[in-house]
């Protein structure tokens, strides 16, 4: 049966006849990468341009010639050891890319404009301790203005559209006082200029503008690093799905592409790639990612499946499903949709601080006209007084303390591999006092693996692996998974539902069921505890069956004793048996557990504990976690997750360890100390500078001087954050999380 | 104080070109891969026949 891969969808056609397709990489280790692949690509007959981009992991094709098929290049790709997927820019992250270049044009535009209004205003402060003229001072400040004006309207767009829209809904954030803030600057310094008066604010008005672009855009960046990440990872996670057609033909396709209604091929060992009904075939299908029960279950024509579920005995055909239909989704919709309106509005600290800080700066500016006035000042002094209370509060400081901290602790976590997705994701993480985990695939890694390899030598491990290469069922992944590196033996064969064999060094050897390894099925059953599976290997007179199980993530019993030590109260919920769920809660020393919860009885458990006043942390990876995730009131789920679990997370962690667990929870804290630091700071430059404003004092030399120095202090101590953690490649998400399932998509679409 | 004449719109014009030229950059994306641009100044791609 030749399978054709269709990648048509994903092919970018221009007028002019040039066509252009994108693939995310998966495998690009070092710099050097970048030379290998391009050239690999420029070598295939027809391919115009080959253009890595490095910083995401992704590859830009184009060519003219109709005939070239783009599916060369994934094959050519995988030869060289990189899994290649078809990508389409999801519209979120290219409004988050057309966002950051305007934030970055704005930003350039406010930093030329800073730069040559202070040499002016320089020049007029050094003037007006000397010997300037009047008119040399006017035309200096004529020219400010020439600058400034266009410049501040063009740069200041994103505070003025946001502080219109919190207007419009009749709200107050950050942004209207630091638009009321340019504009009075801006306003009262061209009427003190058309006066010939000493002093103007055109650069205090750019500087504040251009500290903020400054902090915006880094934040913007940061997001759409991201979700750039973020985006590969669901192309590398979207297998091709085998589609048949029509006329019984089978078309690779991205499972982007099934429609309602498509028959889909599922061959045994891939998972299965849409929602839908059985059609014809019977297997045994692993549905941990959905129940989270360990066991498999046994399917037939017309039985519900669900994507991510892992086929193991069987080629199914299904028919895909409409999303969003059936009884198990149906319910699941329901809860998360409940989950979702319950959980509060959250006010993060920043808008606290706003919510205060706007009224009590405009009562202020108020007062201090007031009072002039009332002292008898000219009606000119108490304005311009007051306009100059409303600049120097302006909340230059107060806006950069929280972003700036964000910033630096979304990529400290970046590195050590968490994947921010909610906004306040970082402030609810530093409050959480108790960490619920999910069992199966959260705990325990999402694929089984061999518990009994200590029992048998090495050479005999890595025979048995070697050759387990050769199949495709879970069971002989998983004991190829022993040895990653080992080649399959040249003449493996496998002979379907019962195993693989081949020669080695002129002896059969054979991996499978007890049956086709000829030894006694009866030793193999004995030995099994519920929820493991067994497969005998037998070469010649060296026999062994392996025990094939969910197992707990390498790290898991440290992290968990690490999180106790840190003064979090730990549970574990878990769809499997009480019994799969109690043994693993003794094994990592966990007093709390409960064992086959339904996805409402995890939800019921949380609010419980919400109930009791404490903030709890979900984790979790299963369809059935994700109402779960969503009450939670914080929640992170592993790479491998399935996609509603991760939807509904406010964090994805990478890789096989948990320990990335624990650094979320203490990075976070430590930036919560951060941001609280860098709020007082900002008081205490109010301050001080408030009453100097009020008394009239403050000249604009003084004002550039406050604000610049007190929007540096507060960026340099938010980067304590990133400070201490270990960085470079090494840790990089895409290097430390070649989560498996990544890898055998890779070799299933291969 | 007749230079100001001159000097200013020289440093205008100065501070006005390197402002577009960074827009310029911008637009033909010359931002948007700053770790591959990082690497690929060490590359010996253009140098026609490598002697190794």
């Amino acid at each position: 049966m030749s399978i054709d891969v269709d990648l048509s969808g994903f092919v970018r056609q221009t007028d002019d006849g040039s066509r252009g397709i994108d693939f995310a990489i998966d495998g690009m280790t070092c710099a050097a990468c970048i030379v290998e692949i391009e050239q690999a690509m420029k070598k295939i007959p027809g391919v115009k341009k080959a253009r890595v981009n490095y910083s995401n992991s992704r590859l830009a094709l184009g060519w003219t010639d109709e005939a070239l098929d783009p599916a060369m290049a994934v094959e050519q790709l995988r030869r060289m050891g990189y899994a290649a997927h078809p990508f389409e820019l999801a519209e979120a992250e290219s409004r988050e890319a057309e966002h950051a270049k305007y934030l970055l044009r704005c930003l350039a535009v406010a930093g030329f404009a800073a730069m040559n209004v202070m040499l002016l205003s320089v020049s007029v402060w050094a003037g007006n301790v000397s010997d300037i003229t009047p008119e040399a001072r006017d035309m200096f400040h004529w020219l400010s203005a020439l600058i400034a004006l266009p410049a501040a309207g063009f740069s200041g767009r994103p505070f003025f559209a946001s502080a219109l829209g919190a207007l419009k809904r009749g709200a107050l954030n950050m942004d209207v006082p630091i638009s009321l803030g340019i504009v009075l600057a801006l306003g009262m310094s061209v009427v003190e200029t058309a006066n010939h008066q000493h002093h103007a604010y055109f650069d205090s008005a750019l500087m504040l503008i251009f500290f903020l672009l400054c902090g915006r855009y880094l934040e913007q960046t940061m997001r759409q690093r991201t979700r750039a990440v973020a985006g590969n990872i669901a192309a590398l996670r979207s297998p091709l799905a085998a589609r048949v057609n029509a006329d019984g033909s089978v078309t690779q396709v991205p499972t982007a592409r099934i429609a309602a209604g498509d028959i889909v091929l599922v061959r045994p060992g891939e998972r299965i790639p849409v929602d839908g009904a059985v059609v014809s075939g019977s297997s045994e299908i692993d549905e941990s990612i959905v129940t989270g029960e360990t066991r498999q279950r046994m399917i037939g024509e017309g039985a519900e499946v669900f994507s991510g579920t892992l086929n193991f005995s069987g080629a199914l055909k299904i028919r895909a499903r409409a999303v969003g239909s059936g009884g198990f989704l149906d319910e699941i919709e329901r809860l998360l949709e409940n989950a979702a309106t319950a959980r509060s509005h959250y006010v993060g600290l920043a808008e606290r601080a706003s919510k205060i800080y706007a009224p009590i700066v405009h009562v202020t500016a108020a007062a201090t006209l007031a009072g002039w006035l009332i002292a008898g000042a000219s009606a000119h002094d108490a304005v311009v007084t007051a306009i100059a209370v409303l600049i120097i509060t302006c909340p230059c400081a107060l806006a950069l303390a929280v972003p700036a901290v964000h910033v630096t602790a979304a990529g400290a976590l970046f590195r050590s591999g968490v994947l921010l997705n909610g906004g306040h994701a970082i402030e609810r993480l530093a409050e959480a006092d108790t960490v619920v985990f999910d069992k199966t695939g959260t705990l325990t890694l999402p694929e089984p693996r061999v518990a009994n390899a200590h029992a048998f030598s090495a050479g005999l491990i890595e025979r048995a692996a070697r050759l387990a290469r050769s199949s495709r069922h879970p069971l002989a992944r998983a004991l190829a998974q022993e040895r990653p590196m080992g080649a399959p033996y040249d003449g493996g064969r496998e002979e379907a539902g019962a195993g693989v064999m081949a020669m080695i060094d002129g002896v059969e050897a054979r991996l499978g069921s007890a049956a086709f390894c000829g030894l006694d099925a009866s030793a193999t059953a004995h030995a099994l505890d519920e929820g493991a599976s067994a497969i005998c290997y037998r070469r010649g007179e060296e026999t062994a069956v392996f025990h094939v199980r969910q197992t707990l993530r390498a790290d898991a019993v440290e992290t968990v004793a690490a999180l106790k030590a840190g003064g979090y109260a730990i549970e574990i919920v878990s769809g499997d048996s009480a019994v799969a769920t109690r043994a693993a809660a003794d094994a990592l020393g966990v007093a709390r557990c409960i064992g086959g919860a339904k996805p409402a009885d995890k939800v019921a458990r949380l609010e419980a504990l919400k109930a009791q006043g404490r903030k709890p942390v979900m984790v979790g990876d299963g369809f059935n976690d994700a109402p779960a995730l969503a009450a939670a009131h914080v929640s992170l789920s592993p790479v491998t997750a399935a996609d509603v679990a991760q939807a509904a997370a406010d964090a994805v962690f990478l890789g096989d360890r948990l320990a990335p667990v624990a650094r979320a929870l203490q990075l976070s804290r430590l930036a919560r100390k951060l941001m609280r630091e860098n709020l007082w700071i900002a008081v205490v430059y109010n301050a001080v500078a408030v009453p100097l404003a009020i008394a009239g004092h403050v000249t604009p030399l003084i004002a550039a001087l406050a604000m610049s120095g007190s929007s540096l202090i507060v960026t340099v101590n938010a980067l304590r954050a990133g400070a201490g953690v270990a960085s470079g490649r090494a840790n990089q998400p895409q290097g430390a999380g070649e989560p498996d399932r990544v890898r055998s998509n890779a070799e299933v679409a291969a | 104080m007749n230079i100001l004449v001159y000097l200013v719109p020289i440093a205008l014009t100065l501070g006005f070109v390197g402002l577009v030229a960074f827009v310029w950059s911008l637009r033909s994306g010359q931002f948007d891969d700053l770790d591959g641009a990082a690497a690929r100044v060490l590359f010996d791609d253009d140098i026609d026949a490598p002697r190794t």
